[in-house]
């Protein structure tokens, strides 16, 4: 099962416009699953969080965002287990639906923790 | 060159986008499906006991009860769709936003309802509350999935079509509306969309 949590590889490399991190914020930063981090992935995340199913239309008019962004996004997080996708057929209209699945929601509620994290450590 | 940008401003920034999708998010499942079959089924049978609209206020007194256990279903179907998904209607930005736009037409109907029994036109009142039911609908479903407004512009066409028909054919518009929309938009939304 591929997962992008904690590894080297998958750690968020630091945007030239964000500042240093304060030292006890560096950790979590490390640990962020840059699978979620990206802004479409974390919608899609988001959005499946608060909804038991979504179907690919629904998600694009709430992301505002287009067919394929979409399809390939999805498929990132398909691949890594975080969202499971059913096809089905409506009479002749293909059908797909989202559902996030145990490991997306743990990976969500991480990353949720890693956010929440960063900013007490700025704060303390 | 931009300002560099304190990383918790980044995590804050980052919390308000889920914090924001979440809320538009939950407006998908606020509408209930299930809730809407038993309410259509409630006007079937309260169709079937007001019989044609006749001018008395035994009629109106049987549709109001109607509604007064329709709204009951509706409100405690969305209560637990909400909370099912994670997201309480009292803590819930869309349910407000939904609530904003669907309850005006609601109260416009029920300032219009003494003024068309007082003018002689009680037998009218179906037209005039499925009008103006489709028009909450219409208005609160921006706000939902698009089969919400889609529903709500039904009702609002099925209550021209009352006025432009013989007053005596009213509990059949009622039955078709309230109760065959409800029913038939409700499986599809519960289908659908969870629940």
């Amino acid at each position: 099962m591929a997962r992008a949590v904690a590894s080297p590889k998958s750690q968020v490399p630091r945007p030239s416009h964000v500042a240093s991190p304060a030292p006890a914020a560096k950790k979590s930063t490390l640990e962020l699953d840059r699978l979620i981090h990206e802004r479409l992935r974390l919608g899609i995340v988001s959005a499946l969080a608060v909804n038991p199913r979504l179907t690919f239309n629904d998600l694009k008019r709430l992301l505002k965002t287009t067919d394929g962004n979409l399809s390939v996004h999805a498929r990132k997080l398909e691949e890594a287990d975080y969202i499971a996708v059913d096809k089905s057929f409506d009479g002749r209209v293909p059908r797909t639906e989202f559902r996030l699945t145990a490991a997306g929601r743990k990976a969500f509620e991480k990353y949720l923790a890693h956010m929440e994290a960063l900013i007490k450590a700025v704060r303390e | 060159m931009a300002e560099p940008q304190p990383i918790h401003e980044h995590a804050i920034e980052s919390l308000r986008f889920i914090r924001d999708t979440m809320e538009r998010a939950t407006a998908f499942t606020a509408v209930p499906g299930w809730g809407g079959v038993v309410m259509g089924a409630t006007a079937l049978v309260t169709a079937a006991i007001s019989g044609p609209p006749d001018d008395t206020l035994r009629w109106v007194l049987v549709w109001f009860a109607d509604a007064a256990v329709a709204a009951p279903i509706a409100l405690a179907a969305m209560s637990i769709k909400a909370r099912r998904s994670g997201a309480p209607l009292s803590s819930a930005a869309p349910a407000y936003r939904f609530a904003l736009a669907y309850v005006p037409p609601l109260v416009a109907g029920m300032v219009l309802t003494p003024v068309f029994a007082m003018t002689g036109l009680m037998a009218r009142l179906p037209g005039c509350w499925l009008l103006l039911y489709g028009t909450a609908v219409a208005t609160g479903g921006a706000f939902s999935v698009r089969i919400v407004p889609i529903m709500g512009l039904c009702f609002m066409a099925l209550g021209v079509v009352a006025f432009a028909s013989p007053a005596a054919w009213g509990h059949w518009f009622m039955a078709a509306g309230f109760g065959g929309f409800h029913m038939v938009f409700g499986i599809i939304i519960a289908r659908r969309y969870g629940g």
